[in-house]
């Protein structure tokens, strides 16, 4: 017990120093930065999560091919993604978490649909992990700098115009 | 071991100082889950003696720069119901510490990997499921050259999780994995058409052998290699790996090798997609532990080869869990979509969907063999070498129609045969064949709310007096007969949404079974935050992720769920 609490104290101790650092540095709480996980893409190139090389800003969106909500989002999204590009420079980077199971559908799936989107092969699920993802869908907005700046663990019907809101509040396209 | 806690201590309080001068990372998640459940004799629902169950799990993870370190804490007071008896008390999970650079990448505590396509090692945990196989010890990646990662690891699996302490396997495990892309390492290659991948990959096990019996390989080990060819639009990889002798409880202690192989051939382009996969399976459940079953210490990763289905009635009555011992499965899965303004694609375009797929014994020849001869070969196998013995069958298509700007439509069908003998999934003899029948709608309304209904419903064959089976309504359903669902989901903003789910047993066999099992969920969202109450009755039912099942009993009570992440 007492080996648990000395580890946990280091934690907590990182933890407060860490949040001080980041209220002092931004002013704004809760803005992290994208971990750094290398990743292959559908033609299995490696891509690192902390270098996706986008210049406006980025949705991140964990989806899986057996994940209803997630595919509505997504296809969703779809729909409006050329007006999205041009009005406010964004991209959208899939990430599947589809294991070795299902991963081969991931691009009969995402082409089927005609997506335009960057998908990311998460098979083990370490990206997923690094982001504190507990469940699919999870959407995350990145704005230019790479801070995580908003995130939304659902999908219902509507909630990409809330997505676009959030878009728009850190585009600097005009 | 307590030494290395201490350190890892150090090192994180030091890093605290260290975080002061430059901006490091934390990211995290915690997922909690409550449940209070009633006793219900109709549907078989018992209540557990403490009453409430509660499962939590908080996971912390830290970068700075090159370095980065993660634990978890788990909590199991006493578990959910249907949750492995192997989860038990509070404690500390999983934690590691690693350092990372282009060249070089070092983990020391748990690992998670997966070795090509998992037919070797795969280190997993789902905690949904129940189920984590990490790896405690180190791991080294290389990446000595462009296109080139070499992989090393060692350590004792996760068994278990005992009075809040990681119990390990008995056995070690070690393995190394090398791949490269072709045409990053050599330039002339870059700009080909061809794009080729290889690898390989050994695994070895080591345990000692204690049976007085018999005379145990104490190092198993399991090698292979694989290929990922694309040619434009075209796709081909396939993965082959062969065991060594490796008696356990699974094979009933022969001494036969096993294979594994999976080979996929895929074509996409912008509205199509095809899949054709073929799985030979046999002999291949490899474990850390020779006397382990079920879900425990499993080394590598054998899916199933079929899709994972999300509605209910699919999901989770009749689904297929992947054979360790043997299998050859096929699957086809086609997805086209009709292009926006053709006749069949209307204004919005038009998705349809067909995906077959099928899994037998593969075939076992036992003459000229003397199962008790001191070979302790039982029979022979041959890649691809199918029996008539039917394991599974699924043949299921799906359309999807947007009719307007607020309302859409996905139809669906499904035919399963499932063999129960073989992938039992219930006290019945003999196979299971199920059509179901799934029509959802959604609607979206002015206000941005919206409403999504989903009508399910599954009937299953019948058999006569004389058990044979009949066409004839008027037999007798086998199992629990035939099932009805309604599910609608209220969203009332993007924050705040109201479910009901009703599942209607209206084709038991047993009158008095026929039971009613109302659902009712209510879930806020506010960001990365989610809060779901429910409450209900959910029947027995069997819950799956990438082939691996775990049984859920039938259940009445409240469950209240809690996901944040940071």
């Amino acid at each position: 017990m007492k080996k648990v609490i000395l580890l946990f104290l280091g934690f907590t101790f990182a933890l407060s120093s860490m949040a001080q650092e980041t209220t002092t540095e931004t002013h704004s709480e809760g803005v992290k930065q994208l971990p750094s996980v290398k990743l292959k893409d559908m033609e299995g190139n490696d891509v690192n999560t902390a270098e996706l090389g986008f210049e406006g800003p980025v949705v991140i969106s964990f989806w899986a091919t057996w994940c209803a909500p997630c595919k509505r989002e997504l296809n969703a999204i779809h729909e409006l993604y050329p007006d999205w590009q041009e009005e406010t420079g964004v991209n959208l980077v899939a990430v599947s978490i589809d294991d070795q199971k299902t991963m081969n559908s991931v691009a009969v799936y995402a082409n089927g649909k005609a997506w335009e989107y960057l998908v990311l092969m998460d098979t083990n699920g370490d990206f997923k992990r690094a982001m504190g993802v507990n469940n699919v869908p999870h959407t995350f907005l990145i704005d230019k700098d790479g801070n995580i700046v908003y995130s939304h663990n659902n999908y219902a019907a509507g909630d990409e115009e809330k997505l676009y809101e959030e878009i728009l509040k850190i585009s600097t396209k005009k | 071991m307590k030494k290395l806690l201490i350190s890892t201590a150090i090192l994180t309080g030091s890093l605290a100082a260290f975080g002061q001068v430059s901006t490091g990372n934390f990211t995290g998640n915690i997922e909690s889950t409550f449940q209070y459940l009633n006793e219900d004799s109709i549907i078989g629902a018992t209540q557990p003696a403490q009453k409430g169950l509660l499962n939590s799990y908080m996971n912390v993870f830290y970068t700075q720069g090159n370095f980065r370190a993660g634990m978890r804490f788990e909590s199991y007071l006493p578990r959910i119901q249907g949750y492995p008896s192997t989860f038990d008390g509070t404690g500390l999970g999983m934690r590691y510490v690693g350092y990372a650079n282009d060249f070089v990448d070092v983990t020391v505590g748990s690992i998670y990997e997966q070795f090509g396509s998992g037919l070797a090692l795969r280190a997993y945990e789902d905690r949904a499921l129940g189920y984590d196989n990490m790896l405690d010890g180190m791991r080294l990646i290389l990446r000595p050259y462009k296109g080139i990662t070499i992989k090393g690891v060692y350590g004792y699996q996760r068994y278990a999780f005992l009075e809040g302490r990681i119990v390990h396997s008995d056995g070690i495990v070690r393995g190394f994995d090398g791949e490269m892309h072709l045409n990053e390492t050599f330039k002339k290659l870059t700009d080909k058409k061809l794009d080729i991948t290889l690898g390989g990959s050994f695994v070895s096990k080591y345990q000692q052998d204690d049976n007085e019996d018999l005379i145990l390989p104490e190092n198993v080990g399991t090698y292979g290699g694989r290929a990922k060819l694309r040619y434009g639009k075209f796709t081909l990889d396939g993965e082959y790996m062969y065991k060594g002798q490796d008696p356990s409880q699974d094979n009933g202690y022969n001494y036969n090798p096993g294979h594994a192989a999976v080979f996929n051939f895929g074509y996409t382009q912008k509205g199509l997609g095809i899949l054709l996969s073929a799985k030979s399976v046999d002999n291949m459940s490899y474990r850390s532990d020779r006397t382990k079953q079920l879900q425990n210490v499993l080394i590598n990763y054998l899916p199933s080869l079929n899709k994972t289905h999300t509605y209910n009635l699919v999901a989770s009555l009749y689904p297929y869990a992947t054979q360790p011992v043997g299998e050859i499965a096929y699957q086809a899965e086609v997805l086209y979509t009709f292009k926006k303004g053709s006749k069949i694609g209307g204004k919005y375009g038009t998705s349809i969907n067909a995906n077959f797929s099928t899994a037998y014994r593969p075939m076992r020849h036992t003459a000229g063999i003397d199962p008790l001869d001191s070979t302790g070969v039982t029979y022979t196998s041959g890649l691809f070498d199918m029996s008539d013995s039917l394991y599974w069958r699924d043949i299921n298509f799906n359309i999807t129609k947007k009719f307007s700007r607020n309302f859409n439509m996905i139809l669906s069908y499904y035919n399963i045969t499932l063999n129960n003998d073989v992938a039992t999934v219930t006290k019945e003899k003999g196979f299971i064949k199920s059509n179901i029948v799934v029509v959802e709608l959604g609607y979206k309304f002015k206000n941005h709310q919206s409403i999504r209904a989903e009508f399910q419903t599954l009937f299953v064959n019948r058999r006569d007096s004389l058990g044979n089976e009949t066409h004839s309504f008027k037999g007798t359903p086998v199992d629990k007969g035939d099932w009805a669902t309604v599910v609608l989901e209220y969203t009332i903003s993007s924050n705040l949404f109201v479910s009901v789910m009703d599942q209607y047993n209206f084709g038991n066999p047993h009158v008095d079974h026929r039971a009613h099992h109302p659902y009712l969920s209510v879930g806020y969202i506010h960001d990365a935050t989610r809060l779901t109450v429910s409450y209900g009755r959910q029947r027995a039912g069997l819950f799956c992720v990438g082939g691996v099942c775990r049984p859920v009993p039938a259940s009445n009570g409240l469950t209240i769920s809690f996901t944040q992440s940071f």
